[in-house]
């Protein structure tokens, strides 16, 4: 990075420093102090520019010096982002480790991409080529899968020459007539967002193998979902699924103020997971980004500009790429936080008043779009939230509901009963259902809605059922009422419940889904029957097919045990003269 | 050769303003001669060409404005060694027990850096406290930090003493050496706590720092770093397993609120700063285990929730950094029962890498599934019985009802010396859960429960 101006320090409070004589622009990195702490400049007051330090700046005094790098944080972009972890600035914290040891001093940096390692290029493009911005020019394998090299998007040329081998990401593959050198690598500023042809319709299904969201609240690719819940309502093993199980070609997963041993757990898991559609690991699609809650507050908030870059540059290629914001909360409170160093007017409960105008901007940056190369990418996002006391009114929580699709809301009183994952399937919502109809009736089943709606409307029942039941015990009610409070019960138990740990239960395919619901939909016609031929309800609740529809989803052979069900089912029911 | 300022410009509760100095860095020491020829000590909050601003740990009192301010050009840093163990020491590091200074191995920032997450290891070594609503439900495991949160009246010490004594590994008879940091307790709490270290004899394997309710406010913000300063050192260099002991973390944080309204600060929730979150999460997340390193840390904070309000700003930014909590429950504490551990309401994060087999026993987490619905559901009932009468239920109802009196009353209560195993725990469990009907016992899997209920158990 070239230097365009020195200046020295004025004042130091905490991660905010005052300097004088850089004229800087707004946002440009600059490097603070002897040690060259980063830092980026958030204010402009006459000839002293305000600056946040990404690191801890103790034992720096006013005098020392201020080098602008005259550029906004950036990320670099290339192959080599799969399967890195990274911090919230983007220094590989494997090579932090390398270098210094077990805990992250101070002004060190890394290369966000390893500008040794040598990657097989192979051009798509040939000399006299006219190339716009965006377009591929190249291929590289990376991990799992095929990393396509783009032209910046603002470059546009005719190919003067381009070659073929083994090249570092800052090597020169080619050139184009006006001087512009091609690369493996290109930066991007984290806060500006890429460009792409245009948005379109999210109107496919993530599809996450998790029954409660894909059968009753589904996410769109491209779309926005946001998993509130208070701490301990199992929002980061939820999170962990999805970002396990979804089928998106990347992952990227942004740990935000997250726990150091939790982040642990994704860091030691990720690797050790298999891709279930190629038999190779996880992270060979996976790009981790964490940065725990004791890391420097600015990182923090950078972390998350620094994800959605980089899930925006796989986008371009045409990827589907889900990110995974946890906790967009900690976010939230680092803005809160630098905000508050800054003696900014605060707005609600001392947030700035910003703060919904950037939510906005960051979720904005996902959907799915037609890149400039071409196809189509998507980024789906999914921010979880942790309301401070639980309480949805505050408002991080609300600025980002009136702005996300899909609402999933975790329950603590489900955890309690462990109901996993405790997500209220009567306060959750999807917008995207009416959307995606089409799709699943044409991909897994005509009726699919139908079963998805009828599963909705029992559980609503059970709800208005449930009053009467607290005041007056269940059996107040008519048999055929009863019934349905035991459906219901079904329904959450053996459908909704699902086992992120059992080895079988931990994904369901669509398909097994639908054929499940619909086992427990037949279930109950058939003993509605019963009943309406007063067959006693106790003695249809112990029938076999009861317990055992509960029990199959551990079984390795679930998709023959739920055929074959549906024989018994019939079976046992007309033995009782239905 | 430092320099001796006096151009003092303002004191405000626990800050000195000093003018014209040379460029002082910030974060660093600073002591403050007093014209009575005594000494104070400090930090630099914010520090410019033209005004510093001092935070001095023992309070303002008797400077003047002639007082002398020497910056000591460096940051503060701990004197650790091995010898600490045993000792006794004050809120901000000095012996209190009549015994020689510590002679120094090393000199350690109290501010510790983030350790890389890279770096850390997974915490899965399951240690049994003994208790069964900890161990069977809300399992500990080395490397978490897990805080008590209770009320005032509630007896959260008994159980950190009683987690203290009994806190082992399975396997390795390896002890647990003790880091104590008390935050502004009384001292009838604090002879309570040394008291039992002597009896039991903990005070040999111990580190126990002392900041009481009549220390001054400031030198709070320092007691729980060095603690956790000379724990890093025991752990990582020394390779030892340190159960780290935090004791009471609201007034920590009331004293960093007060230093928040004497800086003058744009307050966040409740007048609590609104840097408290990473504040906090800078002492909470250094507990762990490096790969690579022997050693450990466990962290036990307590705190009293003010009103019993788990939503007030410190259970709340606490609960989000820690790995769960154990809740205190007035409830169970009426009703005579001790430990009176809300299990509802709490939650160990790390259990699930802690339990089954090869740690505790291959049942376990099904059997502790089970525990809470059946204890959910038995709850839930209480409040039926209170309108239509235990008649009116039925026979199962009446069972799940029966089970959630047997758990708080068999399960939950034991004696503060009784040591259970988890092997002890387990089988409670399933005797307890043997009164409700077979087929109710859904989270467990067929094989688990031929195997090991009473009634099927295969002689």
């Amino acid at each position: 990075m070239e230097e365009q101006g020195k200046g020295k320090i004025v004042r130091i409070a905490g991660p905010v420093v005052t300097a004088e004589g850089i004229s800087p622009r707004m946002y440009d990195v600059v490097l603070v102090g002897d040690l060259s702490l980063m830092g980026e400049v958030i204010k402009l007051v006459g000839d002293r520019s305000i600056i946040q330090v990404y690191e801890d700046t103790s034992g720096i005094r006013p005098g020392e010096p201020v080098s602008n790098t005259g550029e906004p944080l950036q990320v670099q972009l290339g192959p080599g982002l799969l399967s890195s972890i990274y911090d919230g600035v983007q220094r590989p914290l494997p090579v932090l480790m390398e270098k210094e040891g077990d805990f992250v001093s101070r002004g060190l940096t890394a290369p966000g991409l390893d500008p040794t390692k040598k990657w097989q290029f192979t051009p798509k493009v040939k000399r006299g080529d006219e190339l716009q911005g965006g377009m591929v020019i190249g291929e590289v394998p990376e991990g799992n899968l095929v990393h396509r090299v783009l032209l910046p998007p603002k470059v546009n040329g005719r190919v003067k020459s381009i070659s073929e081998g083994a090249f570092t990401v800052v090597e020169p593959v080619g050139e184009l007539e006006n001087g512009h050198v091609l690369r493996m690598m290109q930066r991007w500023a984290v806060r500006t967002s890429r460009p792409y042809t245009e948005k379109l319709l999210p109107d496919i299904p993530l599809v996450t193998g998790q029954r409660v969201l894909d059968t009753l609240f589904p996410l769109a690719k491209g779309g926005t979902a946001a998993i509130p819940g208070g701490f301990g309502t199992g929002k980061t093993v939820t999170s962990q699924q999805l970002s396990k199980w979804s089928d998106a070609h990347i992952v990227v997963y942004v740990g935000c103020g997250e726990r150091g041993n939790e982040m642990t757990e994704v860091l030691t898991s990720f690797p050790e997971l298999e891709d279930p559609k190629t038999g190779k690991p996880l992270m060979g699609r996976t790009v981790l980004i964490a940065n725990t809650s004791n890391m420097p507050v600015a990182a923090r908030e950078a972390s998350v500009y620094t994800g959605i870059t980089i899930a925006e540059y796989y986008r371009d290629m045409g990827y589907d790429v889900s990110l995974m914001a946890d906790s967009t909360s900690r976010w939230a409170e680092a803005m809160r936080e630098i905000s508050s160093r800054l003696e900014e007017m605060p707005g609600e409960e001392g947030y700035p008043a910003y703060l919904a105008s950037r939510l906005s901007e960051f979720y904005e940056r996902c959907g799915r779009v037609k890149t400039l190369s071409g196809p189509t990418g998507s980024i789906s996002v999914i921010g979880a939230v942790s309301p401070s006391g639980g309480d949805f009114s505050e408002p991080v929580t609300q600025n980002t509901l009136r702005i996300v699709k899909v609402f999933w809301a975790l329950d603590s009183k489900l955890r309690e009963r462990r109901h996993f994952p405790a997500i209220n399937w009567l306060t959750s919502y999807s917008l995207y259902s009416p959307t995606l109809e089409a799709w699943y009736s044409m991909n897994v089943a005509e009726d699919w809605s139908a079963v998805r709606l009828w599963a909705m409307e029992t559980l609503q029942k059970e709800s208005e059922l449930q009053e009467i039941v607290q005041l007056l015990g269940s059996d107040a009610l008519p048999e055929q009422e009863q019934l349905t409070l035991e459906v219901a019960r079904m329904i959450r138990e053996i459908f909704l419940q699902q086992s992120a740990y059992h080895p079988v239960d931990t994904y369901s395919p669509l398909k097994r889904q639908y054929e499940y619901m619909r086992a427990i939909r037949r279930f109950f016609d058939l003993a509605k029957k019963a009943v309406s031929l007063e067959v006693p309800l106790e003695k249809i609740k112990s029938l076999k097919c009861r317990t055992e529809l509960g029990k199959l989803k551990f079984e390795e052979s679930i998709d023959e045990d739920l055929k074959r069900m549906a024989g018994q089912m019939e079976r046992e029911f007309s033995e009782l003269g239905v | 050769m430092t320099k001796e300022y006096h151009t003092i410009s303002q004191i405000a509760g626990p800050l000195v303003f000093v003018e014209k100095t040379e460029p002082v860095a910030y974060g660093e020491l600073v002591t403050i001669a007093l014209p009575d020829g005594t000494s104070k000590r400090g930090q630099v909050l914010d520090t410019s060409d033209e005004v510093v601003v001092v935070q001095v740990f023992e309070g303002t009192g008797g400077i003047d404005k002639a007082s002398g301010v020497k910056f000591l050009g460096e940051t503060l840093k701990m004197p650790v060694s091995k010898d600490m163990l045993g000792r006794i020491l004050s809120g901000s590091g000095d012996p209190l027990d009549k015994g020689p200074p510590i002679i120094p191995e090393k000199r350690l920032e109290i501010i510790g850096a983030a350790i890389n997450p890279y770096a850390r290891d997974n915490p899965r070594e399951f240690i049994q406290t003994g208790i069964s609503s900890i161990d069977g439900m809300n399992t500990l495991v080395r490397g978490q930090k897990l805080p008590i949160f209770s009320g005032s009246g509630l007896p959260h010490n008994d159980i950190a003493l009683q987690i203290a004594r009994q806190a082992k590994t399975l396997g390795e008879r390896e002890e647990f050496a003790v880091v104590f940091g008390a935050m502004g307790i009384t001292s009838e709490e604090a002879q309570y706590f040394m008291k039992d270290f002597e009896r039991t004899g903990a005070l040999k394997r111990a580190v126990v720092f002392l900041n009481l309710a009549d220390d001054p406010a400031i030198e709070r913000l320092l007691t729980p770093k060095l603690a956790l300063t000379t724990a890093e050192y025991l752990a990582f260099d020394l390779g030892m397993h340190v159960l780290v002991i935090l004791t009471d973390l609201t007034n920590y944080c009331e004293a960093l609120r007060q230093i928040g309204a004497a800086r003058e600060e744009v307050p966040a929730r409740r007048g609590y700063p609104g840097y408290m979150y990473t504040d906090l999460a800078g002492m909470y997340e250094r507990a762990g285990r490096i790969k690579g390193k022997k050693g450990s840390i466990t962290q036990f904070p307590i705190l009293s929730m003010p009103g019993d309000d788990i939503t007030h700003p410190i259970p709340d930014l606490t609960g989000y950094i820690t790995e769960g909590q154990i809740v205190a429950s007035r409830e169970l504490h009426r009703k005579g029962i001790y430990p009176p551990v809300a299990v509802e309401r709490s939650l160990s994060r790390l259990m699930g890498q802690g339990i089954g087999e090869g740690h505790t026993r291959e049942d376990h987490r099904a059997v502790s599934d089970q525990l809470y619905a059946a204890y959910a559901e038995g709850r839930d009932l209480r409040g039926l019985v209170a309108i239509v009468g235990k008649e009116a239920l039925s026979d199962r109802d009446r069972k799940f009802l029966d089970f959630a009196e047997a758990f708080e009353d068999r399960l939950v209560r034991q004696g503060s010396d009784e040591d259970r195993t988890i092997v002890q725990t387990l089988d409670l469990a399933w005797e307890l859960l043997s009164a409700l009907p077979v087929e109710s016992l859904t989270k467990i899997d067929r094989k688990l429960i031929e195997k090991y209920h009473p009634s099927m158990k295969k002689k």
